[in-house]
């Protein structure tokens, strides 16, 4: 071996190892998220679980810590993510329907499409302006859950869209010819045969924005959601709170007790996730075992 | 041959304005947002709210210099993509380049789930957990800092970064790595001065969409970062934000009418106009520089 061939070896010898080492750097990257998304749980586990109890369910927020619960913002919760559902839900599958199956190819409708990928974009406490200047003050709805109803049904309804659309486009076209071939007019093809086949897939995105909604704070707080509601609404004009707005309320004080609360609330919360999440993904897996 | 029954019309009448409700919804936003700032700029100069350095809409005498809010959202914006460009980047060349499906499989849904945690979770955490250790580190830590609030938004906005990336770097074809590797290239040399400058266009635009989301984002930033409009770059301070200002103000009762309550749709309306700039930045990136591979 002359020395440019040592020289080479030994070069070589080091790009091996650079690479080596590149690749346990960016395997240690991925799991920093796992690594994060532990300590997370962690944290949020030792402080909580302490206060987790039937009575923190049941109870009303309290000025006293070991009294305090979460059934005027689980209440308002509930209230708040029905009333979206029922604006956002038929409208959104009612887009993506119109987009998919009758819009006219124009350049309009392509207009319309980026302005919906935009609307996704926009910061969720942007909408919380819209909802206080059109539904609190034009609408004069006050701050209601009628009014945060509103807001998160336009803030969900850009992403119901899109999951919606992506649902509609996975249904085969021959199923289409042939509704139309036997005579079906195109609404009759789209109720009877693209909705059914579509509807796992449509699901799916409905339950994931919804999932997404429920942990919405800040366009909530814009509207006027209230930090300490110490009743159950009754109507849809009634004030209230929701969970994230609760545990935004502890969390924002300064004594420790009340941090143990915000943890119990974000346990609560986060199980609701876990449980809309499950539901999705089993869904999903339903869906693309049936399309095989 | 076009015809609709009768009976279905008011159908196609429901399905067309439940499209058109997307576009009354952009329309409504512009206009509000635009029509209660221009109350706003009757009473206050645009050249103060551009350039005045300070902020105190809430107590006298009031300044409404924007550039406070500005610097505390820049240097969040700044500070979180340190954090998650280059972790996001490297999560993508392992998920693209090393994993195996297998992996990958169950690695990109679980990372998924960072981006699902309700922003408000990660403000509790940035506050109980993630602060404390940086006044371990760093005794000068205020309380309410930057850098507690930049770290958690670094991590929510990770997950986009390194899903986008991967895709992007998924399209590049094979025989790219093959030459590659045919040259006597190694696997990192494939994957950064191969694999990485050609999926460029799909991670710039990443980049840009994950800072567009970190500077939108509220409830960490306010639980975290706290309420004082500072101009400031030292990340170890408590700034506010523009959106931890609009939570800061709707959590008070200002009342309607007031000059303080028109700062919120100017505070809004500024925003608003700079994530839809990034957006429409990052669609140009893609579309401008997006390499087609046959």
């Amino acid at each position: 071996m002359n020395s440019n061939e040592i020289q080479y070896e030994k070069h070589l010898a080091f790009r091996r190892k650079k690479s080596r080492i590149f690749r346990h750097m960016c395997l240690a990257a991925s799991l920093f998220g796992l690594f994060f998304l532990g300590c997370l749980f962690y944290n949020i586990f030792s402080n909580g679980f302490s206060y987790l109890s039937l009575n923190f369910i049941s109870n009303f927020p309290s000025r006293f810590p070991e009294k305090a619960g979460i059934l005027s913002a689980i209440s308002g919760s509930i209230w708040l993510m029905s009333l979206t559902a029922l604006f956002s839900i038929p409208i959104g599958v009612a887009a993506s329907i119109y987009l998919e199956e009758f819009a006219p190819k124009k350049a309009f409708m392509k207009l319309i499409e980026i302005n919906i990928s935009n609307l996704a974009g926009v910061p969720s406490v942007v909408y919380g302006l819209l909802g206080l200047a059109v539904f609190v003050r034009v609408f004069g709805l006050g701050r209601s859950i009628l009014s945060g109803a509103m807001t998160m049904s336009l803030l969900v309804l850009p992403v119901i869209i899109i999951a919606s659309r992506e649902a509609i486009k996975t249904v085969p076209d021959s199923l289409r010819y042939a509704a139309l071939a036997l005579g079906a007019t195109k609404w009759q093809m789209v109720k009877d045969h693209v909705l059914p086949s579509a509807l796992p897939g449509i699901m799916t995105g409905i339950i994931l924005s919804l999932s997404r909604a429920i942990g919405e704070t800040a366009p909530l707080l814009v509207v006027g959601a209230l930090g300490f509601v110490a009743f159950t609404p009754k109507s849809p004009m009634d004030a209230f709170t929701v969970l994230p707005i609760q545990i935004f309320n502890w969390a924002s004080r300064p004594q420790a007790e009340f941090h143990k609360l915000a943890a119990a609330g974000i346990i609560v919360l986060l199980v609701v996730l876990l449980i809309m999440n499950s539901i999705a993904i089993y869904l999903r897996y339903r869906f693309q075992n049936r399309n095989k | 041959m076009k015809f609709v029954r009768l009976k279905e019309v008011p159908v196609h009448i429901f399905l067309l304005f439940s499209t058109l409700l997307s576009v009354c919804t952009t329309i409504a936003i512009v206009f509000f947002l635009f029509k209660e700032s221009l109350v706003f700029f009757k009473e206050v100069s645009v050249f103060e709210y551009l350039f005045g350095t300070k902020w105190t809409p809430l107590f006298h005498p009031q300044h409404f210099g924007f550039l406070p809010l500005l610097s505390g959202t820049l240097l969040i914006a700044f500070c979180s993509a340190i954090v998650s460009i280059p972790l996001g980047v490297m999560t993508a060349i392992y998920l693209s380049e090393y994993a195996n499906s297998k992996v990958r499989t169950w690695l990109k849904p679980v990372l998924e789930i960072l981006s699902g945690i309700p922003t408000v979770v990660y403000g509790y955490f940035a506050l109980t957990f993630v602060t404390p250790i940086l006044k371990y580190l760093f005794p000068s830590t205020l309380v309410f800092n930057a850098a507690s609030a930049s770290i958690v938004v670094g991590v929510m906005t990770l997950p986009m970064i390194a899903s986008l990336s991967d895709d992007a770097m998924r399209a590049v074809p094979r025989s790219l790595r093959d030459a590659g590797y045919a040259l006597g290239a190694t696997k990192a040399e494939v994957s950064a001065k191969i694999v990485f400058p050609a999926a460029l266009s799909g991670v710039l635009a990443s980049f840009v969409l994950a800072i567009s989301r970190a500077i939108g984002e509220t409830m960490a930033v306010t639980l975290a970062a706290g309420a004082t409009p500072n101009l400031t770059i030292n990340p170890l301070e408590s700034v506010q934000t523009m959106t931890s200002y609009i939570v800061q103000l709707s959590l008070g009762d200002t009342p309607h009418g007031t000059l303080e309550y028109q700062t919120l749709f100017v505070i809004g309306v500024t925003l608003f106009l700079i994530t839809l700039l990034m957006n429409f930045i990052s669609e140009l990136i893609l579309r401008k520089y997006r390499q087609k591979y046959e």
